[in-house]
């Protein structure tokens, strides 16, 4: 492909077979021969590090001696029943500094037991046979509405719809999953969201209205009325600004619209990447970000921090993964201006930054460009609170009833929630 | 979900795990945090007369295979070292606190039947299910003419058994010992003597390891050591085959076995069970990971059940008993001969130099100077030992090549004692 000075945007910079292998699997499913191994290393400790860990609480020795008595229904009822989503965190949860960064193994081998890679051992199978496990009590005749159809939503929906209670979900978006299905790397869950949200709904009593958004298409006022209980798992769905002349102009972009993109493309030859892309920030989304744009044949990438490694909230190991993938990671460097040439996005003017005796960060009048096609900007994302009126949010955050199950509270992190008081 | 529960000689129970008389039932204590946990029974740690025997410091002897822990657990323990009545108390105690539980007790008392007499109505008053008769220790015990050195002697089991249903109603197990040489010989003595039902195994003499700085066995008391009985997973396939002897031999066929011996997962106790055992007993498994594991044997066992359709313990009971025969009843024209998936061969060569050393030079290792390991079929006698070897999962599986014809030793030209077909 040709090289241009300036723009250099372009879908299918690589061929069909190395997109293939891009965007597999990064870590695949255990065979029952190297699980049964893995699962031999945990030595089944009493009240155990990991389970600490995990903010679901599964019962983690507990379901690896199932994968080794070849109990899979026993292991999987352990690891679902305390948090349904448990087959897409066995993929996406930064396992090394939860559970695994917590088991007892990193003491004398520095090896934890792959604790996340059994989970998914211990689960993929209910999903890909389609096993129900789980049944409805007897109808309450009670009836809750949800708002938001991702993690924190279907997991709460589920919950309520085992103890007999109807449910009806709404959800902006076309599909249900939120970040599960739009914010996650597609390397980390090929084909797989979907299909868990189409097993988790199957327990039934859950209606999904999607193209439904709060604040447009329905009032909180109005489910209020309609329902017994209303939870709010609406996530953070606004982005966070640079706060830089020109960045809502063309070549600049919001990285979890790029990664929805990518996720949603059947065809990742379809979906445009910069030559030379610079990513704004030090989360995951930023590593996600910039892992794929190389890995849909982006020349350069670079991802710019304002500052030092320790902060970033992308673990060790993502941070690595990007650095191994080619990604060249700038630490101490704040954005000050967008430059263009003829209009067209030419690349990023940075400040050097350091922290002051006090710890604060501040500029030291030096400056460099790094030239760029495309600005994937990931610092950070924040509550959308159009539609919440009333004393439903307090500083950019929802007021979070406790009394609310505790499989919901945990993705408060990704989905603020809300439990009205039943009437 | 199936159904778990079990009737054994009149004896209930949610689920067929007990645990066997040992320290993990040596006191109120103990019992309840196993039931808390879910186990569906016990036998309480072996009771004797008062004054109570005493025991060493420096019990347990352990064996590691590959850097496991423990293959095989041996002990010098002996009987409950706590006063009879303390014990009793709380066998009563925990019993109605817990009436939906088996509660066994286990006991030793002197070879004479005043002593027999004597504890019996005193157990039957603590409201408990049964009695095991322990004469099984192969340690300490014996040599007071108690333990193994009864359950070694056919008659004494026969006559200690009677004095049991005669001086008691509580239904009667007794505890067999693995040190002898034909286990059906006691267990037709303990039927004789008018048992409910048998229980084995108990532990096998055994010294675990000799330390070589000491120059003394483990466990090592001051400088000494001596044999203690042996149990863990080490000692399951013994029990298995003397499980087995007792559930086919015709004199005691059909008598209720509780099976013991190894048993720490869902499967250990299938496999017992499907040998005939109507309940099993565990002790090492817990003393290794504590009660919890029950739990995984719970819902393993039940989900087993439900993938076959077993609804009750008693729709799979003993259904491997007609399919274990002796040798000479085996079909000597069934053939097989191994199949190496060369899609999955990592080419360790185990097969190659497991066959090619020690057995019949069957697997070749090479073919046009490159690395490849074959089966010979005009060797290879069916013998499994490189499926055995193999570390790849259905890598080496064996392929039925024979007729399908039928003849064993008893009518083989080869048997001068065949009976003519
Ligand atoms: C420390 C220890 C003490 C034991 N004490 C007794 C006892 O008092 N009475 C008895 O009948 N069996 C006793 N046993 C034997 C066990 O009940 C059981 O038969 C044996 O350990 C085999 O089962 P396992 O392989 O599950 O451990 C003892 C075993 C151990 C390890
Ligand atoms: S900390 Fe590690 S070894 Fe211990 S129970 Fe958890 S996974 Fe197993």
């Amino acid at each position: 492909m040709s090289r241009k000075e300036l723009g250099d945007v372009a879908a299918g910079r690589l061929d069909a077979a190395t997109l293939a292998r891009h965007f597999g699997d990064v870590a695949p499913a255990l065979s029952r021969q190297q699980a049964l191994i893995e699962a031999s290393r945990c030595h089944f400790c009493y009240d155990a590090p990991c389970i600490q860990a995990c903010p679901t609480g599964i019962d983690i020795p507990g379901f690896i001696r199932g994968i080794s008595t070849d109990n899979l229904k026993g292991a999987a009822h352990k690891i679902l029943d305390a948090n349904i989503f448990g087959g897409q965190c066995a993929r996406v949860c930064p396992t090394e500094i939860l559970c695994e960064g917590e088991c007892v193994r990193n003491g004398p081998e520095d090896k934890p037991v792959q604790i996340g890679a059994l989970q998914r051992y211990a689960t993929d199978w209910v999903f890909e046979s389609d096993t129900r496990l789980y049944s409805r009590a007897a109808p309450t005749g009670k009836r809750v509405g949800i708002v938001g159809a991702g993690p924190a939503g279907l997991a709460c929906a589920h919950a309520l719809a085992k103890l007999g209670h109807e449910v009806e979900v709404f959800e902006s978006r076309a599909k249900s999953g939120g970040l599960n299905e739009y914010g996650i790397a597609a390397y980390k869950v090929v084909d797989f969201s979907a299909r868990e949200v189409e097993w988790l709904l199957s327990i039934g009593g859950i209606t999904v209205h999607h193209g439904s958004a709060l604040g447009h298409d329905i009032t909180l006022a109005d489910l209020r009325q309609r329902f017994g209980a209303v939870f709010l798992g609406i996530g953070l769905g606004g982005v966070n600004a640079l706060g830089v002349t020109g960045e809502h102009e063309e070549g600049v972009r919001n990285a979890v619209d790029f990664i929805a993109e990518l996720r949603q493309a059947k065809d990742k030859g379809t979906v445009p990447v910069g030559r030379r892309v610079v990513v704004i920030g030090g989360g995951n989304t930023a590593i996600d970000a910039a892992i794929q744009s190389k890995r849909l044949g982006a020349e350069r990438v670079t991802l710019a921090y304002r500052r030092g490694a320790e902060t970033m909230s992308a673990t060790s190991l993502e941070q690595a993964f990007a650095k191994e993938e080619g990604v060249t990671v700038l630490h101490f460097s704040r954005p000050v201006e967008l430059l263009r040439k003829d209009g067209v996005l030419a690349g990023v003017r940075f400040e050097h930054t350091s922290l002051d005796s006090s710890g604060k960060l501040v500029g030291s009048g030096e400056y460099f460009t790094v030239e760029a096609d495309v600005v994937l900007k990931a610092i950070g994302q924040a509550l959308v609170d159009s539609g919440l009126e009333g004393p439903v949010t307090k500083n950019g955050r929802i007021v979070a009833d406790e009394t609310a199950p505790p499989v919901c509270r945990v993705f408060m992190r990704v989905a603020i929630v809300s439990v009205a008081k039943p009437t | 979900m199936a159904d778990l529960s079990t009737n054994f000689i009149g004896i209930k129970s949610p689920n067929p795990f007990w645990l066997a008389s040992a320290p993990p039932t040596d006191k109120a204590y103990n019992v309840i945090r196993a039931f808390e946990a879910g186990w569906g029974g016990v036998v309480w740690k072996t009771l004797g007369l008062d004054p109570p025997v005493v025991n060493v410091s420096s019990r347990y002897g352990a064996v590691q295979w590959n850097g496991q822990r423990m293959a095989g657990l041996n002990n010098i323990e002996l009987i409950s070292d706590r006063p009879l009545r303390v014990n009793l108390d709380e066998i009563r105690q925990v019993k109605r606190d817990w009436p939906d539980r088996a509660m066994v007790v286990s006991l030793m008392v002197p070879c004479d039947e005043e002593s027999w007499k004597y504890i019996l109505p005193m157990v039957e008053d603590t409201g408990a299910d049964g009695v095991e008769l322990n004469f099984g220790c192969p340690h300490g015990m014996s040599e007071r003419g108690m333990g193994s050195a009864v359950g070694q002697v056919p008659e004494y089991i026969q006559m200690v058994a009677a004095w049991v249903k005669q001086y008691s109603k509580l239904p009667c197990i007794v505890k067999l010992t693995p040190n002898i040489t034909d286990v059906r010989y006691p267990a037709r003595a303990a039927k004789a003597g008018g048992t409910d039902a048998v229980s084995l195994i108990n532990t096998i003499n055994s010294i675990t390891t000799i330390d070589l700085d000491l120059m003394a066995p483990t466990p090592t008391v001051d400088g000494k050591g001596t044999h203690g009985g042996y149990c863990g997973p080490a000692v399951r396939p013994i029990a298995l085959n003397m499980v087995a002897e007792i559930a086919r031999d015709p004199i005691t066929h059909g008598l209720p076995i509780s099976a013991i011996g190894g048993i720490g997962t869902w499967r250990d106790a299938a496999e017992f069970i499907a040998l005939g055992a109507g309940t099993v007993q565990v002790c090492t498994a817990a003393m290794h990971y504590g009660f919890r594991i029950v739990d995984d044997m719970i819902s393993g066992l039940s989900h087993w059940m439900d993938s076959k359709g077993y609804k009750t313990i008693e729709d799979f009971r003993g259904k491997a008993i007609g399919n274990v025969t002796d040798w000479k009843y085996l079909n000597l024209k069934y053939d097989i001969k191994a199949r190496i998936n060369q899609d999955l061969c990592i080419k360790c060569g185990l097969c190659h130099i497991a066959c090619e050393d020690t057995s019949h030079q069957a697997i070749t290792a090479e073919r046009d100077g490159k690395r490849l390991f074959e089966v010979v079929d005009a060797e290879c006698v069916g013998c499994n030992l490189c499926m055995h070897v193999c570390p790849v999962d259905d890598c080496i599986t064996m392929e039925r090549v024979d007729d399908a014809s039928f003849q064993n030793w008893t009518t083989h030209p080869n048997n001068p004692m065949s009976q003519k077909a």
